[in-house]
């Protein structure tokens, strides 16, 4: 980050005292990394909204980012902690395909003999079944990966191998749908997003929590005498937050119902429809609300718990984490269980989404989940990671993605870019670090 | 001092593919007292101790505390029966803050059981205000720090948390002449109350400064224990470099034979 002040301070006397924009860095405590990344967002969405004439930066393009980031998302979260620790999970995107599969099969072909079709209840019980899974999956991976001691690479690997095979086996390759009508709402859709109403509840909720935890961690440094933050400092960062959201939840209730279905649910309502039609806002997407719920929890468990702290000390130093008495194989067997809960999460996410269970879903979105994570700044050396950063850089993935659908790009040459702008993202970050250490 | 030893470490042997790094050693110590683990670079110290401290499984031996055998097979094992150790390596993860690393394994946590940094942040800047009053940097990780504040940070950890035995690996390596007196200021308070402390050193006049009783080693094995007033400094030496044990001190399996 140069910080040039536009009153050219006199060289020399720049490293003494900071420019304004240090200086307000420095009070606010905003990570740069962080800003950076933000920045290289808005260069990417201004950029395609240029070239694609000014279709990008629309609330229905904005909104369906969301929908499609959402999947990928939630899986970055849990590579964090699997990297942070210096391992890798090759598996994710097959674990995906097997867990949407068998939550396919049990939702559309074994629960209705037993419960009835469309029962309020499946919807429940197939992620809780899901989830199962995925937690079986990943305890199998980690205990040979921890205990065994065969390098997660290999186990993952074949992990890869194995969860493809078998997402075909379950149905010998034949598609599954459609889903549950009421688990369908997991994927988004106009259905599946909540209105104006209830987004601005959550926006004013989410604003609410930002200066209530503003306020608890200045109480809590104050009861120890710590140094604060300067009290505008404290002001900037809250209304960045609270405004940071309310644009958002602004953008996803300016995206309509598409006419056709507003009419028909006017009419169904027996509302009086204007002559424009009617303005029923989409709002928040489930999917994207159940990927900011798995963001805020997994940030819990990261930053909060004694697990988290457990998964960045055996990331910095394994035989120190050992030596201090953390059962480091018990703590790397339960990153990948949490791995696998969060590939079923993803898994209903896409189903959902598709309507379907195909036995080819997911298909390389291992690469995507690891350069969401890398992107994010998750160092493959081990012991740094964010999870805000992975879900940015899953947003950074995926907005490179559509943005290069929508500009008609050709798919060849739409995985060459991707491809070359992980590597650039991680070579800039090492040039970065480099700065800052 | 009672007589019953508050650790007892008899015939201990660990071997590295052929290279038999400790060789049926026995070493004990009794509370409130310090024993200097001494020998050239390679002798097996740092081995020995960290059977002990449970970072090592042991071949054969066995390690008994307060007269009881004992079952220690990991670093949490160690820890229940009071034993700390500062290693050689310091073994710090050097990617998370000195108060992270001061509670590893044993977070204070708040009544809902999250991590309750800010009285681990607290708490660390007590023990270290005592340790080393210039440390200011508890916002960094460790990697950012020197030696010696690294040094600082492994000794608090050891010593915060109410050994009953202490070990401690070249504890003084990393520090200044300051910090070094410090640590021996330390290791005297430490043992009027009542702890018993391993220490390792290269300082021969420190070990005579400190120490009750040295044993020593040469190639995996014990060349001999002796009181520190029973013994010189040049005699300790002898045994150090040659292997040769003074009428001073009781000889072990590995002294050079009268006879040769
Ligand atoms: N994990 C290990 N694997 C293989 N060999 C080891 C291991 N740890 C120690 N050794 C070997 O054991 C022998 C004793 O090493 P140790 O570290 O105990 O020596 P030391 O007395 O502490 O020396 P120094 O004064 O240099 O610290 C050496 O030959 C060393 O190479
Ligand atoms: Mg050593």
């Amino acid at each position: 980050m140069t910080d040039h002040t536009a009153s050219a301070p006199v060289s020399g006397a720049r490293e003494i005292t900071p420019g304004p924009i240090g200086r307000f860095l420095e009070a606010t405590e905003i990570d740069t990394r962080m800003l950076g990344m933000i920045g290289a967002l808005a260069v990417i969405w201004i950029g395609f909204h240029i070239a694609s004439g000014g279709v990008f930066l629309t609330p229905r393009n904005l909104w369906n980012l969301s929908v499609q980031t959402a999947s990928i998302a939630v899986m970055s979260t849990g590579m964090v902690l699997v990297i942070v620790t210096r391992n890798i999970d090759l598996s994710v995107g097959s674990v995906l395909g097997v867990i949407g599969m068998l939550m396919g099969v049990f939702q559309a072909e074994f629960l209705p003999g037993l419960i009835g079709f469309d029962h309020g209840a499946t919807w429940l019980l197939a992620l809780a079944f899901g989830i199962l899974v995925g937690a079986a999956i990943g305890a199998l991976h980690g205990y040979v990966i921890a205990y065994l001691g065969v390098p997660a690479f290999i186990v993952t690997l074949g992990g890869l191998l194995v969860w493809r095979g078998a997402a075909w086996w379950v149905t010998s390759g034949r598609t599954v749908a459609p889903m549950d009508s009421t688990f369908r709402l997991i994927g988004g859709g106009t259905e599946g997003s909540i209105g104006a109403a209830a987004s601005w509840g959550v926006g004013l909720v989410t604003c609410a929590a930002i200066i209530v935890m503003l306020v608890n961690g200045r109480r809590q440094r104050r009861r120890f005498k710590f140094p604060l933050r300067p009290l505008w400092a404290e002001g900037v960062l809250g209304s960045i937050g609270c405004g940071f959201v309310l644009a958002a939840i602004w953008i996803a209730n300016s995206y309509p119902w598409p006419k056709r279905i507003a009419a028909r649910y006017a009419e169904a309502q027996g509302i009086e429809a204007p002559p424009e039609g009617l303005f029923i806002s989409h709002g928040l997407a489930i999917p994207v609300l159940i990927a900011i719920a798995v963001g805020v929890v997994m940030t819990f468990i990261a930053t909060r718990t004694r697990f988290g702290r457990y998964v960045f000390a055996i990331g910095g130093n394994p035989e120190a984490a050992d030596l201090a008495g953390v059962n480091t194989k018990r703590v790397k067997m339960m990153i990948f269980m949490l791995m696998g809960v969060l590939c079923a999460i993803a898994s209903a996410i896409s189903t959902a989404r598709l309507n379907a269970a195909t036995n080819a879903q997911g298909t390389l979105d291992e690469l995507f989940t690891i350069a969401a994570a890398v992107i994010g700044g998750t160092s493959l050396s081990g012991g740094v990671g964010t999870i805000a950063g992975a879900m940015l850089g899953a947003l950074v993935m995926q907005s490179l993605q559509s943005g290069m659908v929508l500009m008609g790009l050709d798919t060849p040459l739409q995985t060459i870019v991707v491809g070359a702008v992980l590597v650039l993202a991680v070579w800039l970050d090492i040039v970065y670090r480099r700065k800052t250490a | 001092m009672s007589d019953t030893p508050l650790v007892e470490m008899r015939d201990m042997s660990i071997a590295f593919g052929g290279n038999h790094a400790v060789d049926n050693v026995s070493v004990d110590l009794f509370s409130g007292e310090v024993v200097a683990l001494l020998g050239h670079n390679g002798a097996g110290k740092s081995t020995l101790i960290k059977i002990l401290s449970g970072a090592y499984r042991r071949d054969a031996g066995e390690i008994y505390v307060d007269g009881e055998l004992t079952h220690i097979d990991n670093p949490r094992d160690a820890k229940r029966y009071g034993i700390e150790t500062i290693y050689q390596t310091l073994a710090l993860a050097d990617n998370v803050d000195a108060a992270a690393n001061l509670f590893l394994g044993r977070e204070l946590r708040t009544k809902w059981g999250t991590l309750d940094d800010v009285a681990m942040e607290a708490a660390c800047r007590e023990v270290m205000g005592r340790l080393n009053p210039n440390f200011q940097r508890f916002k960094d990780p460790v990697a950012a720090l020197s030696g010696g504040q690294r040094q600082s940070v492994a000794i608090a950890r050891a010593i915060h948390f109410n050994a009953r035995i202490l070990i401690m690996d070249e504890p003084t390596a990393a520090l200044g002449p300051q910090e070094t007196e410090q640590v021996a200021d330390l290791i005297k308070k430490l043992k009027a109350e009542g702890i018993g402390i391993f220490l390792i050193s290269h300082d021969i006049h420190d070990v005579f400064d400190l120490a009750d009783r040295m044993s020593v080693m040469k190639n995996g094995r014990l060349v001999g224990t002796a009181r520190t007033v029973d013994v010189t400094e040049d005699e300790v030496l002898g045994m150090i470099i040659l292997g040769k044990c003074p009428p001073g001190a009781i000889p072990g399996p590995g002294a050079l034979s009268e006879a040769a």
